[in-house]
């Protein structure tokens, strides 16, 4: 036995995967459109949903059997909001560069449809350990698809990876450039984020036939 | 043994194995085959879907040549080392070296179109293990045809197997898809490189070549090639007459600027059955009615000359239909048969709010002179809706009738 049961792994691993809020559940997909041009934009969003699901899952779990039931929403969305707040104003102190590039979509975690989903489903449900494993199982789902995405669209966006050049440089002509190669300025529009992910969701379907509905 | 018989032995030989639909493919474009069914009762048609294809195909060939002999052409104006030509026989036009740059320039177009774009068709026919569909063929035609002249190829190859990929083979191949896949390979192309699909340079040939040279340390003068649409939107003067748009001879994409011999193939098209008469004259009309909404605000004194849409809102109506491709793409992209309308009054609407949207965008954005193709994809996105509501309403009127009959 490690530190995990088999159970409580699955919390884990199966979100990253065969029950992936984004390309299974299909949730989440509003910030994944809009933030991942620059793949230091989907890390810090990553972590921030990472943070605010994780605390909040085990917050709600723990008060799971005081909140009447009528107002349970209201409730989740005090405890994700408080949450936010929390997060976007680290961000503003720490890295506000940063934190105007993701502008409204920190406030709009509150929004963040698996968040919400997740305390609905399993929070409200289950103890604070196993709520916490799904919380962040969940967020790191969510983050591996906002970094593949992330890393595809700076990529051949802007030609950098977390702003470091990496394919030479464009008005120098360098590298690739001075071949003639031209970053794809189509990748930088939201569109693309969502055949990016259309492109991952028919990857994943055709190596694991059981996702696939009819 | 012919080619004929080679393929036929081909064919029965990996039959039922994984590459057999690539040498069906082959052996039925080149060949009507031998096989025939025997059983059941059928229709017979002279025509199959590669007939439909190969006949778009020569609507379009005039096009194409036109298009190359227009390649050299401009280009050697540009250069000033020919005169200009008036009308479609001009004496400097039709000239072997005018040809000889349009064939070094567009031929690698049409050869890069159609061996990525039917290298992805076979590759998904042998990976799903159905035959190879015919689409690609006209679709392979069309892309060369709308993109300008310099376009540098491996951006070519990128955008066909982008357009045939995610928008056709995604959605189950031809017949299935919901976007033309063409204008998806101009639309990626437009949003992806802007500087190689709009501008005043990349409409001639040479053009953005000089002006690396200039910015080179060269002392040459700089070559513009501005398209009709985009000296209008600049609010600049138009230095060529109505005859010069009409007969063609003006920049802009390889195929779409001689307006003549688009009516050639739409006659060619209509005559055959092949293209939808309706999608064609409803898009026209649909143009000439925004276009003479523009007019009467101009002349109702509602805009001044100095807004920046002066220029376009006040091109006389008519002359829409002669600037810029929305004929082209009203005789050869709206008429794809797969993604318009397929009901008779649904035709009308859809061919209607590609023309009117046309000129709307191609007056309201100058960032976007041209809003032909972006017309006619949002349309296809409607079109099953437009469909649905032609067929409801016709279900619902004839329930009327039911009803009053038997009260």
């Amino acid at each position: 036995m490690g530190l995990l049961s088999k159970k409580d792994a699955k919390l884990i691993t199966d979100p990253l995967a065969d029950n992936n809020p984004i390309t299974i559940q299909v949730l989440g997909i509003c910030s994944a459109l809009a933030i991942t041009a620059e793949l230091e934009a989907s890390i810090v969003m990553s972590i921030s949903v990472l943070f605010v699901m994780g605390v909040g899952n085990v917050v709600i779990s723990l008060m799971r059997n005081i909140i009447p039931s009528k107002i349970r929403i209201i409730a989740q969305l005090i405890v994700v909001a408080t949450l936010v707040i929390i997060v976007d104003l680290v961000l503003k102190a720490f890295a506000y560069e940063l934190s105007k590039t993701l502008s409204v979509f920190v406030g709009l975690i509150i929004t963040n449809c698996i968040i919400m989903g997740r305390f609905e489903a399993f929070a409200l449900g289950n103890g604070p350990w196993r709520s916490f494993l799904d919380g962040i199982g969940n967020a790191l789902g969510y983050a591996v698809i906002l970094i593949i995405v992330g890393f595809f669209r700076e990529l051949l966006g802007s030609g950098t990876l977390l702003g470091i050049p990496v394919l030479g440089d464009p008005i120098e002509k360098t590298g690739l450039y001075s071949i003639g190669y031209e970053n794809n300025g189509f990748m930088l529009l939201s569109p693309m984020a969502l055949i990016v992910v259309g492109i991952i969701i028919w990857v994943q379907r055709t190596r694991n036939k059981a996702l696939v509905e009819d | 043994m012919g080619l004929k018989s080679n393929l036929h032995n081909l064919k029965e030989k990996y039959k039922g194995k994984k590459m057999a639909p690539a040498f069906n493919a082959l052996h039925t474009f080149l060949y009507l085959p031998n096989e025939t069914t025997h059983n059941g009762t059928h229709i017979k048609a002279a025509d199959d879907l590669k007939r439909t294809m190969n006949t778009v195909i020569m609507a379009l060939v005039p096009c194409l040549i036109f298009g190359m002999f227009n390649a050299g052409y401009q280009h050697y104006v540009a250069l000033g080392e020919i005169e200009r030509s008036s009308g479609f026989l001009g004496s400097t036009f039709w000239t072997l070296d005018n040809l000889i740059v349009g064939l070094w320039q567009v031929l690698p177009l049409v050869i890069v179109s159609y061996g990525v774009g039917l290298a992805v068709e076979f590759l998904f026919a042998v990976i799903k293990g159905h035959e190879v569909e015919e689409g690609y063929l006209v679709t392979g035609m069309l892309v060369p045809l709308i993109v300008p002249v310099d376009i540098p190829l491996w951006m070519l190859a990128v955008a066909v197997v982008f357009g045939v990929v995610i928008g056709k083979e995604v959605f189950g191949g031809t017949g299935m898809n919901i976007l033309n896949p063409a204008l998806t390979i101009r639309a990626f192309l437009f949003f992806a490189y802007p500087t190689w699909m709009s501008g005043d340079k990349v409409w001639v040939h040479g053009a953005v070549a000089r002006d690396q040279a200039i910015a080179a340390g060269e002392n040459l003068d700089a070559i513009s090639g501005e398209t009709i649409l985009g000296s209008y939107a600049q609010n600049n003067s138009v230095v060529y007459d109505y005859w010069d748009m009409f007969w063609g001879l003006i920049p802009g994409s390889v195929g779409e600027t001689s307006k003549f011999l688009i009516i050639i193939g739409a006659l060619f098209l209509i005559f055959t059955k092949i293209g939808s008469w309706r999608i064609i004259v409803s898009t026209l009309i649909g143009a000439l009615v925004m276009g003479l909404i523009f007019n009467g605000v101009v002349d109702a004194g509602w805009i001044g000359e100095s807004s920046k849409f002066y220029g376009l809102m006040n091109v006389p109506f008519w002359q829409h239909l002669i600037i810029g491709s929305i004929l082209f793409g009203a005789v050869y992209m709206a008429t794809d048969p797969v993604t318009a309308s397929q009901t008779n009054k649904g035709k009308w609407i859809y061919g209607f709010l590609i023309g009117f949207i046309s000129i709307m965008i191609r007056v309201f954005n100058p960032a976007y002179p041209e809003g032909v193709f972006l017309a006619i994809l949002l349309m296809n996105v409607f079109a099953p809706t437009i469909d649905h509501y032609v067929v409801q309403g016709n279900v619902k009127r004839r329930m009327k009738r039911l009803k009053v009959k038997t009260a």
